[in-house]
């Protein structure tokens, strides 16, 4: 079992690192062909810096959209975050002091997320709009996160697993050791889960985490008048 | 939902709710589709001129090759999460219900058949994400709904992730020209454009004799010749104005506002015949190369007749191809006087030279109008004016209220950044597609009788053709004269005082009226 989780770990994490930096690459690679930032927006690279940081630190156009899907986005995304600070105790030794100070948080953070997905879930079917729009996948995506955070949650609160094992094993990984991974089922579930996620990041919708720092009608600069922009494809026509 | 109204003139009021939210009427408008284009249209573009016996193999390569080369179709096709925020917010299902008329689902149209070919998922679990073949019902559910988006973008502003389906709206249109299903509409016009230069096809002569016509009405009125010089070569300012300003009401009026503000700021000016079109259909087809061939008719216009600027003339998509785009398709403008703004607003400079003192005007000739702005959606959201970010919002509003008095705003979630599009823009302003053209005007006109009820609001102002041309059509359908609509320039040339014009000696009565009525 321990190896068979081990294997996976790495597969997963190979998957999500070139997967994502493939598509980061191609994102990066292609062109913007027109000046499209929606305006009014700013005129200099602080300006868009502090537009992007207000996107990404506090969803600001969703919040101008609709305060629903806002909480409860706001709410998993943000105890996600802190969900994941929490975890970096599991990747290293000695824990830095940081990771320490958020570990309190990360477990309010634990319900926040949870709350915050059921609560989009209940939308997904509730709200005949967003319902017309949802695939499966889009129903599958929520419920797996909610595997995540209920597997999770049970080992915090319910049934503890030997944490201390579960460090040596991803510890283990880390230097290309297979140790002994505890076999309680909450923790293959969730373990099980996780990678699940991490291979299908870069082949879905989670592709929207890179992808609004690639987004032209948020990163651009207002300066069209002043200074020409010019796709390389588009020079070719000029010759 | 309506919403009960504390502050009403009257008292307390329900009031219509211009963003109200329909049910869903599932395909109630699948029947809406232009009539498509004649092979000669198609061809005159570049594309073929009937649809190709490989039209599917033509068409998913097309979105690969258009995900290639504009980083925002291919970032937008990947980074939707369906989170449902934009549902409510296209103009177009708010007055049709039409789920397939939300953006998510709109961009879904076409994201369905790029998952189906280009993604790991859609290949091998089709059905798990929703993507489906390439048919000929795709193809026609294509065409008809990929023409009831009028590219006003009014979703991105709402999308967490900037999500822009006017940029999804206009790569389908260019896959489906590029397989030879073009909108008759669109592609007439930018042949014609190309041809003789403007987009009603008006001939150089044909516009000499209107617009000399028009010093005429023009000295008649006010006792001053003022002139509208055509291909005038040496002259400082070349305008680039909507070719419906020369001769479309209310556009027309407009047209004359700039002229006397250009004779009042003493500068020299001309039309040119070769590029008589600020309009550029090719933005709305999606081609960078049909929009850049019409974007350098401008420039070779301004070389030839060795202007030292360009000013454009109210028209909305026309300023953003104008204000976002000239620079990069047809620039650089190393010729022309760096000093201006390259180019430049006729607002810009109307608003400049108001600024400076140098215009007079009259504002109790506006009095008996009762004003409310709409901002443009082109003109909001895909530009600027002025130096700051919002320009675009505060310079018309500024213009307006120096020469008017009762002027009044409607309701803030419908304008500004949000505002709502008159329904006929992005080449829908034909009359195939009057039905959802009238639908997606609905919310805007509720706006705009919010403000009626509220303050007497009689008139509204806009400095965009399509616009103007729009709500003059559908406005008698929601209870306003077709002249309800007003070009900004039209208000200027009311109000404004030309030195040695005649003016009456005798009060005028409507004058008087309007100064007991007050101002606000
Ligand atoms: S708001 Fe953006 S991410 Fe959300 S459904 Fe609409 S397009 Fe997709
Ligand atoms: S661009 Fe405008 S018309 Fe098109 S989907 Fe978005 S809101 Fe609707």
């Amino acid at each position: 079992m321990s190896t068979l989780y081990a294997l996976l770990f790495y597969f997963a994490t190979i998957m999500l690192v070139v997967g994502l930096g493939l598509r980061i690459a191609k994102y990066a690679r292609t062109p913007a062909p027109l000046k499209i930032p929606t305006m009014p927006a700013p005129t200099t690279r602080s300006g868009v810096f502090w537009r992007m940081s207000r996107e990404v630190l506090v969803f600001e156009s969703l919040f101008k959209s609709n305060k629903w899907i806002w909480v409860f986005g706001y709410m998993f995304h943000v105890g996600l975050a802190l969900v994941l600070l929490r975890h970096f105790r599991y990747f290293i030794e000695p824990i830095w002091f940081w990771v320490n100070w958020v570990q309190p948080f990360g477990i309010y953070a634990s319900f926040a997320l949870l709350i915050g997905l059921l609560g989009l879930l209940v939308r997904r079917i509730v709200v005949e709009r967003i319902r017309y729009i949802s695939s499966p996948s889009d129903y599958l995506m929520l419920l797996l996160l909610i595997g995540i955070a209920l597997s999770g949650m049970n080992m915090k609160f319910l049934a503890p697993t030997d944490i201390v094992a579960v460090k040596v094993f991803f510890l283990g990984l880390l230097r290309l050791q297979i140790n002994e991974l505890p076999t309680s089922a909450s923790l293959l579930v969730h373990l099980g889960l996780v990678a699940t996620l991490m291979i299908i990041f870069p082949i879905s919708k989670l592709l929207h985490g890179p992808g609004i720092f690639f987004s032209p009608t948020r990163y651009q600069v207002d300066n069209s008048r002043e200074k020409r922009h010019l796709a390389p494809w588009a020079a070719e026509l000029e010759k | 939902m309506a919403i009960l109204d504390m502050d009403g003139e009257d008292g307390p009021k329900f009031i219509p709710d211009p963003l109200k939210i329909p049910k869903l009427a599932c395909d109630s408008m699948a029947d809406s589709a232009p009539y498509p284009a004649y092979p000669e249209h198609n061809m005159k573009l570049g594309f073929p001129g009937e649809l190709l016996d490989n039209w599917q193999e033509v068409a998913i390569a097309k979105i690969g090759d258009l995900a290639s080369k504009n980083r925002a179709f291919q970032v937008y096709l990947d980074a939707c999460v369906k989170c449902g925020a934009c549902t409510d917010k296209c103009h177009y299902f708010l007055g049709s219900g039409d789920p397939k008329n939300m953006p998510v689902a709109r961009q879904d149209l076409l994201r369905s058949v790029y998952r189906r070919y280009y993604t790991f998922a859609g290949k091998y679990f089709p059905w798990l994400v929703g993507a489906r073949d390439l048919t000929r019902e795709v193809l026609d559910e294509w065409y008809s709904y990929y023409h009831q988006c009028s590219q006003c973008r009014r979703c991105s502003v709402f999308c967490p992730y900037g999500i822009d389906t006017a940029e999804i709206s206009m790569a389908a249109r260019e896959i489906m020209d590029t397989v030879g299903i073009g909108q008759k509409y669109c592609n007439e016009i930018i042949g014609k454009a190309l041809e003789i230069g403007n987009n009603l096809g008006l001939q150089e002569k044909a516009l000499r004799a209107t617009l000399e016509d028009l010093e005429e009405d023009i000295e008649d009125e006010t006792g001053v010749s003022v002139r509208i010089p055509v291909d005038e070569k040496g002259a400082d300012i070349l305008l680039i104005t909507p070719s419906a300003d020369f001769f479309a009401e209310p556009h027309i009026d407009g047209l004359i506002g700039y002229a006397k503000v250009f004779h009042q700021a003493g500068v020299s000016w001309t039309v040119s015949s070769y590029a008589s079109e600020a309009a550029n259909f090719g933005l709305f087809i999606g081609s960078y190369e049909n929009m850049r061939d019409l974007a350098l008719r401008i420039r070779r216009a301004a070389e030839d007749l060795g202007v030292k600027r360009i000013v454009f003339g109210e028209c909305g998509h026309a300023w953003r191809v104008a204000y976002s785009f000239l620079n990069t398709l047809a620039g650089p403008f190393d010729f022309l006087d760096q000093n201006y703004p390259i180019p430049q607003h006729i607002l810009e400079f109307t608003w400049d030279q108001i600024e400076r003192g140098n215009l007079k005007f009259d504002k109790t000739k506006n009095d008996h109008l009762r004003l409310t702005y709409h901002d443009s959606c082109n003109v909001a959201r895909g530009s600027r004016m002025g130096d700051k970010p919002g320009g675009q919002f505060e310079i018309p509003r500024n213009v307006i209220k120096a020469v008017c008095n009762n002027y009044f705003e409607m309701d803030r979630d419908t304008t500004k950044e949000s505002t709502l599009c008159c329904g006929g823009g992005g080449g829908l302003l034909t009359d195939d597609l009057m039905d959802i053209r009238v639908k997606g005007a609905s919310p805007r006109m509720t706006a705009l009788q919010q403000v009626t009820q509220d303050h007497g609001v009689t008139h509204m102002a806009a400095i965009c053709a399509i616009c103007k041309t729009q709500f003059a059509k559908v406005m008698p359908k929601f209870g306003y004269e077709r002249d309800s609509i007003l070009s900004v320039h039209q208000l200027v040339s009311n109000a404004i005082l030309l030195d040695g014009q005649i003016t009456d000696d005798a009060p005028v009565p409507e004058l008087e009226m309007a100064n007991e009525e007050g101002t606000s």
